[in-house]
């Protein structure tokens, strides 16, 4: 069974004309894709995309105008459904300062377990795993006021995990921090998919975490303008281009390089690779 | 400027006060505040003063952070002993003094402001020692009877949680809206109280946008964490009494007996 499915949705909201006729201002059409369990699935688009509208579909935040999202086989339509699909699709938003309700750490990561009724003991459990999962042993009983950006992310993705959910959606949850604040949020969530087998669904506009995923989507005015590994979708820089996006920042130099002679492969994304590569040129040189 | 708002401030410490049940706290703070009400001369104010002193102690959290909570009411106090000073009637056979400043009027002043700044401090040493969350529990635990007449205790103990929550990230957002407004030259400082109230309106609207834009967000997230009313819900902490609790209680009890025999001696005394 496929982690998330979307069949043919559609979402638009409806917006009150003058003149009584209502219009509909569409945000999402035709959208078809599957989520495999285990995955880590960028999805990218600029302002306006329709992406943050993505994220609230999965785990019934919003319900789709058309067509069918389903999670782990269950409809996200059915108001029965939604209490067990947001208990396996966690999910953490775009302001670090709007997530938590409680002001000490281990209370707010432990509200999530309560509200699926956890028995006291296995909270406890639960919030020593998350708080290790997400390097916050040292903060758990710190005000959550007094951490940093990155600090109060990765205290969400705790909150989120702690219900043991098997999805994690990431809705720009790394747009509002500085890059030491992003770094950390993003090992932490890499490390969940690699050792846990925590399906992500990363939501964002920085290419360089696009570029680290196992597939790609890119979304524009509503629909998927291209998806693929992140090398597929990465070596069509026009169409980017035209989405408003841009190259990894890897890439871009990569692409500079080539332009001025240097031998570089047109697969670079990351850091490592250039800097790989770049090494063996100057050795054979 | 609003960072140091330390009312409804969690001091972190292991004390003997951090460690007492807070349903108790809160029966004895009002035990507290009963006792400064019947205090009636300055010995019984002294008493509660010497209580509240081993209270402070006990709980660990340095003085100036107990003392700030006077900061946050200090005009009032000012207010309330310039006015008993100069309002105090004392009647002499036909004579009544007023607006005249005796000996009379200056001690009951310095009492009432005794009592006023007793009576925060006191206050302040329950946040101080409790986690918003054993407080709110606490008061939930306490007012768990009024479920029986449907009054909505769990909401409400969730409500006062998140707005203790919000405290210090509205305080920030105010500080920065208020920088913003004067890098667009608002002036906040100058004119009389009623400029300067209505200057604070460009501040006022963009905190309330703000804040029910952060409430919005706030609402799915808890959505998203699988919140759904109080049905059905467990909770982590679990309140118990202890041994602390019934020490607490008997040296509460202590102060009380003690400000109602001094009472009493004193009137004794004038009788």
């Amino acid at each position: 069974m496929q982690a998330i499915e979307f069949q043919n949705v559609g979402f638009f909201y409806r917006s009150d004309e003058e003149n009584g006729e209502t219009k509909k201002n569409e945000v999402l059409r035709g959208l078809n894709f599957t989520v495999e369990k285990g995955s880590f699935v960028a999805l990218l688009g600029r302002n306006g995309s329709g992406k943050s509208t993505l994220a609230k579909l999965i785990n019934g935040l919003l319900v789709p105008s058309s067509g069918k999202v389903s999670v782990f086989g269950l409809d996200t339509a059915d108001k029965k459904n939604l209490f067990e699909i947001r208990k396996k699709a966690g999910m953490v938003f775009q302001n670090p300062d709007n997530q938590q309700i409680a002001s000490i750490v281990e209370d707010d990561v432990a509200f999530g377990p309560e509200n699926v009724a956890m028995p006291r003991e296995q909270i406890k459990i639960s919030i020593d795993a998350a708080l290790k999962a997400t390097d916050m042993e040292k903060y758990r009983y710190s005000e959550v006021a007094k951490l940093s950006g990155g600090q109060k992310q990765r205290v969400a993705v705790a909150g989120a995990i702690a219900i043991e959910s098997e999805i994690l959606i990431m809705d720009e949850s790394t747009s509002m921090l500085d890059p030491k604040g992003r770094k950390e949020v993003m090992d932490v969530i890499k490390t969940l998919n690699e050792e846990k087998g925590m399906t992500v669904i990363d939501i964002t506009h920085y290419m360089d975490e696009a570029a680290e995923a196992d597939y790609v989507y890119v979304l524009d005015g509503g629909s998927i303008r291209l998806h693929g590994t992140p090398e597929e979708v990465f070596a069509k820089k026009e169409v980017l281009r035209a989405c408003g996006l841009e190259l990894p920042r890897a890439a871009l130099i990569a692409e500079k390089l080539r332009r001025a002679g240097v031998p570089l492969s047109s697969s670079i994304l990351d850091n490592e690779s250039l800097a790989e590569e770049l090494c063996e040129s100057l050795r054979k040189n | 400027m609003l960072g140091d708002v330390t009312f409804g401030q969690y001091y972190n410490a292991k004390s003997f006060l951090h460690k007492t049940d807070p349903r108790t706290k809160l029966l004895l703070l009002i035990a507290y505040i009963v006792a400064v009400f019947l205090a009636k001369d300055f010995l019984s104010l002294a008493t509660v003063l010497a209580f509240l002193i081993i209270a402070i102690i006990f709980s660990s959290v340095p003085l100036l952070s107990v003392l700030k909570s006077i900061k946050a009411i200090f005009v009032i106090i000012v207010f309330t002993f310039v006015l008993n000073v100069l309002f105090h009637v004392k009647q002499e056979g036909e004579t009544v003094y007023f607006w005249v400043v005796t000996k009379e009027g200056l001690l009951s002043a310095s009492f009432l402001s005794a009592r006023l700044i007793l009576l925060v401090t006191g206050s302040s040493l329950l946040t101080l020692t409790t986690t918003p969350v054993n407080l709110t529990d606490g008061i939930e635990s306490l007012l768990k009877p009024l479920a029986l007449i449907k009054f909505p205790v769990h909401d409400l103990a969730l409500v006062m949680s998140i707005a203790l929550r919000f405290i210090p990230t509205l305080a920030n957002e105010t500080d920065r809206i208020i920088s913003a407004q004067k890098a667009r030259g608002a002036d906040f400082e100058s004119g009389n109280v009623f400029a300067r109230i209505k200057a604070l309106i460009p501040v006022l609207i963009p905190l309330i946008v703000s804040a029910l834009r952060r409430a919005d967000e706030l609402g799915d997230a808890m959505d998203a964490r699988c919140y759904s009313g109080s049905k059905q819900r467990t909770k982590y902490k679990k309140l118990t009494f202890t041994f602390r609790d019934v020490l607490a209680t008997l040296f509460t009890a202590a102060l009380i007996a003690g400000v109602v025999i001094l009472n009493g001696c004193n009137i004794a005394v004038l009788a």
